[in-house]
């Protein structure tokens, strides 16, 4: 069934439980190959990386009986299609209230698929300090082939194949109906 | 003229709806930050060229535009009215038409003439704003009062606002009015007769009132905007003398008494201190001028962002 947007729905891959587990995965493996939550910066890319980032620094707190710092990231601002027509987007806040310098930095996010939104999160952070090291997790790699940059993530919830006709829907109850994970294709007319 | 896609001009803020307005001061709230931090730059106007074209002197709003510009990467040129080939007698819309040729994505026009901005806006293919035209409007001030006021009563609608002064010589006072009424908020002018026309409540269809003292301005209200005395008007005989006015309609404590306590004091600058407003109003908590020339970057980072391309916040 085709929605709003003409889009049609292939298929769901994550529920809430499964989304819960993948989550719950990342912040073990983060708490593991950082030795623990000490300097952990969990920084959340705008819009869903930050609902996302902010489960993950519980989580970790749960694991670790210390929360991490948490900060949000808007990328508008650093974005390469500012120029383009049909590109009109509107920015909203960069909220780093702590220090980022020396600090081990995981960006997180909700799909990677070419990596430009992560190149423009990179700009960005260098902008606020010289951090120890930055990590990417997110919840959802479409996988390298679609890759425009150099980016590769260090936390992954689950790869996913995709064709570039498809869309990668991460619903959060923050900001949909529902929490789940769908494919989407455009239907080709 | 067909401006490219999306470049929109800021020619005053009459023609905005309640809706853009907001828009334009939300999208303003989230520029703010970036004045704070240790580089205060962002990219996102690169390769993009501001002119500030300044047909009349200022300091703070075209600094507050060149920052503005410069801290969101575009290249700002300044051209003032005494470097220009306006002198050598070029007419208004060749020299518009001549930098319009240098292809600039935005040019901020301030001139002495009401209606400028919307003149030039008819011929540039570059987007126009308004840094003040005449006695017509100053939006980007209106902005930047509206931000200090949002910012330290959380809202517009429903507040009493008192503006002092010569309002019928004030651009300020005029876009202040338009923002405000259409916001919600109830405005009340003061000055000398001369200077605020009996029938000026007719300005807007509703929420302005025009009374005949200062006192009852203030009285009850919860921002109190006090206006520059321009001291060239006293040789118009507008008033007798800047001592006479001072008595009359200057901002002391005593009569700030008369405001709500936790009332605020505006004043877009700059400042004659013991005419207009006495200097223990201009030096207390509740004067927030240096907030509004804080502020001012944002809101015309904002402005310069939307105008080349961006959409604001609820767009």
């Amino acid at each position: 069934m085709a929605d709003e947007y003409g889009l049609v729905e292939k298929s769901k891959i994550m529920d809430p439980a499964r989304m819960k587990r993948a989550l719950s995965r990342l912040a073990s493996e983060i708490v593991e190959e950082n030795h623990g939550a000490e300097d952990l910066y969990i920084v959340g890319i705008r819009r869903r990386g930050v609902p996302l980032a902010e489960r993950i620094a519980d989580k970790i707190e749960q694991l670790e009986g210390q929360k991490p710092l948490y900060g949000i990231i808007d990328i508008t601002l650093y974005r390469d299609d500012l120029s383009t027509v049909g590109a009109n987007p509107v920015v909203n806040r960069t909220e780093l209230h702590d220090d980022i310098e020396s600090k081990k930095i995981i960006l997180v996010d909700d799909v990677l698929y070419t990596g430009r939104t992560i190149r423009a999160a990179l700009d960005q952070l260098m902008d606020f300090g010289r951090p120890n090291r930055v990590q990417l997790a997110v919840l959802i790699d479409r996988g390298k082939e679609h890759r425009e940059l150099p980016i590769q993530a260090d936390y992954i919830g689950k790869t996913v194949p995709t064709k570039r006709t498809e869309i990668i829907k991460v619903m959060l109850k923050e900001y949909d109906p529902e929490e789940a994970v769908w494919i989407y294709e455009k239907p080709t007319d | 003229m067909n401006k490219p896609f999306r470049r929109r001009d800021l020619l005053g803020i009459r023609s905005l709806s309640a809706e853009e307005i907001v828009g334009i001061l939300n999208t303003a709230e989230n520029f703010r930050e970036i004045n704070a931090r240790e580089i205060k730059k962002v990219p996102t106007l690169r390769g993009k060229t501001v002119i500030n074209l300044f047909f009349e002197n200022s300091t703070r709003t075209r600094t507050s535009f060149e920052l503005a510009a410069k801290r969101l990467s575009a290249d700002a040129v300044n051209i003032s009215v005494s470097s220009s080939s306006v002198a050598k007698g070029e007419t208004l819309v060749d020299t518009a038409l001549n930098l319009d040729a240098m292809q600039p994505d935005c040019i901020v026009v301030r001139h002495s003439s009401a209606g400028v901005p919307h003149q030039l806006a008819q011929v540039s293919r570059a987007a126009i704003v308004n840094a003040g035209d005449g006695a017509n409007e100053h939006p980007t001030q209106a902005l930047l009062d509206a931000m200090t006021i949002r910012e330290h009563k959380g809202k517009i609608e429903g507040l009493e606002v008192a503006i002092v002064g010569d309002i019928l010589h004030s651009r300020v006072a005029r876009s202040n009015i338009h923002l405000l009424t259409k916001l919600g908020a109830r405005v009340r002018v003061a000055g000398p007769k001369t200077l605020v026309p009996a029938d000026f409540s007719h300005f807007v269809d509703n929420g302005l009132e025009v009374c005949p003292h200062i006192e009852d301005a203030i009285d009850g209200a919860d921002v109190v905007m006090i206006l520059r005395i321009q001291k060239e008007r006293m040789d118009s005989a507008f008033f007798p003398t800047l001592r006479e006015y001072s008595i009359h309609y200057g901002l002391t404590n005593e009569r700030l008494e008369l405001a709500r306590p936790d009332a605020i004091v505006l004043h877009p600058g700059p400042m004659n201190r013991g005419i207009e407003i006495s200097s223990d109003v201009a030096d207390s908590s509740r004067s927030l001028i240096l907030d509004q020339v804080k502020y001012g970057v944002a809101v015309r980072m904002a402005v310069l962002y939307l105008a080349t391309g961006g959409a604001a916040v609820g767009e």
